[in-house]
């Protein structure tokens, strides 16, 4: 029997404002969307999207810090709502989250030991304080920072590089065997950027800790991910194995995005395409049709009266588009067929001290 | 010497916020040219001193920033020597500004053509009411939006359209040089792109200068002639665009470029360890030199100027 994977969303809809029973118009911030995490093997899932697409509410759902309106998210196989005591505990150690901007996660007033310090205490994990200062120690000193230079420090005297590190030093604390990431560096700068996902990327191939990356920039899900979906609107446009998805698009959006990013090189010109100038009109709620017809270079017809279901493209790639609709439909919990499954990395335990 | 000639001359330009601290000395005695009809780009780190030098430029600091030394030359024009109300002219006919977060700082009660209003106001031209619509409709057009965005409030805006609102506010008085302070840091990839483009239009439309402000290696690559690299309040390279790609100068553009992840290749990510230094007590020496792998005893004595070392290249680094 195939056990249950560690965190599952399965037809999560979540809407926001709207009358009783969908009366006037809601946000739908997400839409029938699945996705499930494995942490055997682990691997590094991107979720990327424009700012509105939904990347915070997803993550919010998964973390149990709101509830979807239809559809449920399940932890080890069983709804979050339903969770015991115990389980909750568990859910509490199993997946950790790192959010964009670590200034507001920071009291001010405590030194920054204290974000370490408090979820050691609370989950027993030192037995003396030797033990917890080894142990707050060792996971610095695996995101890369120096105890000397962080410990006994205010948050305002540390740059936002190393407070964002921090917070990847406490999600690891706790060995965790997930951990939720977002938009971690949109704040930092590029140099600081690639120093903070190296570390995440760390912890993954170090102690074998999935992650989910969710990010605005394809560039970085591209090198974190092995998996990448793309969301529109609140629904997949494309999914898969990060290569085919990155290499060869498939789905309108995905290659408008993908166009769209600055090459680093000024032999490569920006392709140049042109588009209907204020086309992102929001779609409210209960239109039919595929999300990005209006914007789209292809749209046909079809494209206005049913909602594309995921077509599959590639053996690990699907793109919810009609211009492929010859090809097989997957169904959107189904997601996980096309995932790449990472070469299991070797996995290494962080001991305390004692 | 150089091919065209400059639009905008700055020399030993220095502002200093004076805190309770210290003096910040934020931007550290710089000097540059901008040459007419070029697109030039100002990148660094956040805190490098970009936003100031655009604002010591339009001479809107504010206490407790004060400019302390610097000659600033638009068009033959030595703007510091201006009258208050010489300076209130030259802004936005000479020189316009699209502040960082300017598209945020739209007044949320005025209709786009009562804000494009305010700013001919200020400067002294009253249309009649066609010629006033006129008017709004060519400037809306310029940057690609449609005549009715003129009675909309900034609410029911995208962040793309707004930002395009503030573009057309600044050229409204047809400047000479547009400066232009990360104007797409706060929007998606796809509507970057089409803000960019309307900024090359409508710079080439009135065949203005640009200086576009930012800290995305990939946006200068495609979209400006020159770039300028600003670390901790020093300028410490300023080459053609091809050449900084190509064979970047300065150790901090060498990392800087390194770091940059691309789509064709996954590689290991390479950070620039370290970090900027204080610009309360700089020390003497090259501002690099604590994250510099090529830093050398002379490097800690010496600020190493910022020299010409190639043909139109200019880097500020003994290694040269
Ligand atoms: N608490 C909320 N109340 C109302 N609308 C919300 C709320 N949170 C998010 N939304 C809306 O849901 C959509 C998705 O938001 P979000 O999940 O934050 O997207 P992203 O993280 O991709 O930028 C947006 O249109 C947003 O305005
Ligand atoms: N009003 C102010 N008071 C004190 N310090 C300031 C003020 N404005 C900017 N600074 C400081 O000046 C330096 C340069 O800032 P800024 O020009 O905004 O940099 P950038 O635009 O490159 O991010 C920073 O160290 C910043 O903290
Ligand atoms: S001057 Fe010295 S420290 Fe500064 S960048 Fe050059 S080699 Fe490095
Ligand atoms: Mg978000
Ligand atoms: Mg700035």
């Amino acid at each position: 029997m195939e056990t249950a994977p560690l965190l599952e969303a399965i037809h999560a809809t979540k809407v926001f404002g709207g009358g009783f029973l969908g009366k006037g118009a809601g946000t739908v911030a997400l839409n029938n969307f699945s996705l499930r995490v494995d942490a055997e093997p682990p691997a590094i899932t991107a979720i990327v999207g424009e700012s509105g697409s939904g990347k915070t509410t997803l993550a919010r759902l998964l973390l149990g810090l709101a509830a979807p309106t239809t559809g449920e998210v399940r932890y080890r196989g069983k709804d979050l709502r339903g969770l015991s005591r115990e389980e909750r505990r568990r859910f509490l150690r199993d997946v950790q989250v790192i959010f964009q901007d670590p200034y507001e996660v920071y009291n001010p007033f405590y030194k920054v030991d204290h974000v370490l310090s408090t979820p050691i205490a609370k989950f027993g994990l030192a037995k003396s304080k030797d033990e917890a200062r080894a142990l707050m120690e060792e996971t610095l000193n695996a995101v890369g920072l120096r105890p000397e230079e962080t410990l006994g420090r205010h948050p305002h005297q540390l740059s936002g590089g190393q407070r964002q590190r921090i917070m990847v030093a406490r999600a690891l604390l706790l060995q965790p065997r997930l951990i939720i990431a977002d938009e971690p560096v949109s704040m930092v700068d590029a140099s600081l950027r690639a120093t903070i996902l190296e570390s995440l990327r760390q912890l993954h191939l170090r102690f074998g800790i999935s992650i989910v990356y969710i990010t605005h920039d394809l560039t970085t899900a591209y090198q974190i991910g092995h998996n990448i979906v793309v969301m529109y609107r609140g629904e997949v446009a494309e999914a898969g194995d990060v290569e085919p998805v990155v290499k060869t698009p498939r789905h309108p959006y995905t290659q408008l995005l993908i166009g769209s990013i600055p090459s680093a090189d000024p032999n490569q010109p920006w392709q140049r395409h042109e588009l209907p100038v204020d086309a992102a009109a929001p779609v409210a709620t209960g239109a039919v049709g595929c999300k990005f017809a209006g914007r789209c270079p292809c749209e046909m017809p079809v494209c206005r009266e049913a909602v594309p279901p995921l077509f599959r493209t590639e053996s690990r790639q699907v793109a919810a588009c009609f211009l492929y609709r010859d090809r097989p439909t997957l169904d959107g919990a189904d997601l996980d067929r096309v995932m790449a499954v990472p070469a299991s990395p070797p996995v290494h335990t962080l001991v305390a001290g004692g | 010497m150089t091919p065209t000639p400059a639009l905008l001359e700055v020399s030993d330009l220095r502002v200093h916020y004076h805190t309770s601290r210290g003096a910040v000395q934020a931007v550290n005695g710089i000097s540059f040219s901008i040459r007419e009809g070029e697109r030039f780009g100002l990148v660094g780190e956040s805190g490098s001193g970009k936003s100031t030098i655009a604002l010591a430029l339009l001479r809107l600091i504010r206490p407790p920033g004060k400019i302390e030394t610097g000659r600033v030359v638009l068009d033959g024009v030595a703007l510091r020597d201006l009258s208050e109300e010489g300076m209130r002219r030259a802004r936005l006919a000479g020189i316009a500004l699209v502040a960082q977060g300017a598209m945020n700082s739209l007044n949320p009660i005025l209709r786009v053509k009562e804000q494009i209003r305010d700013g001919l106001n200020d400067h002294g031209l009253r249309l009649s009411g066609k010629a006033f619509e006129t008017r709004v409709a060519e400037l809306l057009a310029s940057v690609g939006l449609k005549r009715d965005v003129a009675d909309l409030f900034p609410h029911e805006l995208s962040g793309g359209m707004k930002q395009r609102v503030c573009i057309a506010i600044a050229i409204s008085l047809k400047p000479k040089l547009i400066i232009a302070d990360e104007p797409t840091s706060a929007l998606d990839v796809v509507v970057q792109r089409q803000v960019m483009d309307t900024l090359v239009a409508v710079q080439s439309q009135l065949g203005a200068s640009v200086i576009l402000i930012g800290h995305d290696m990939g946006l200068m690559a495609q979209v400006v002639n020159r770039v300028g690299i600003m670390y901790a309040g020093d300028l410490v390279e300023v080459s053609p665009v091809a050449d900084l790609f190509r064979e970047p100068l300065h150790p901090y553009s060498q990392l800087l470029i390194a770091s940059l992840p691309s789509l064709h290749q996954k590689e290991a990510f390479q950070g620039i360890p370290g970090l900027p230094p204080s610009l309360l007590n700089r020390p003497a020496g090259c501002p690099f030199r604590s994250r510099c792998p090529h830093a050398m005893e002379r490097c800690a004595v010496e600020t190493p100027p910022l020299r010409e070392v190639r043909p139109d290249q200019r880097v500020a680094c003994h290694l040269y």
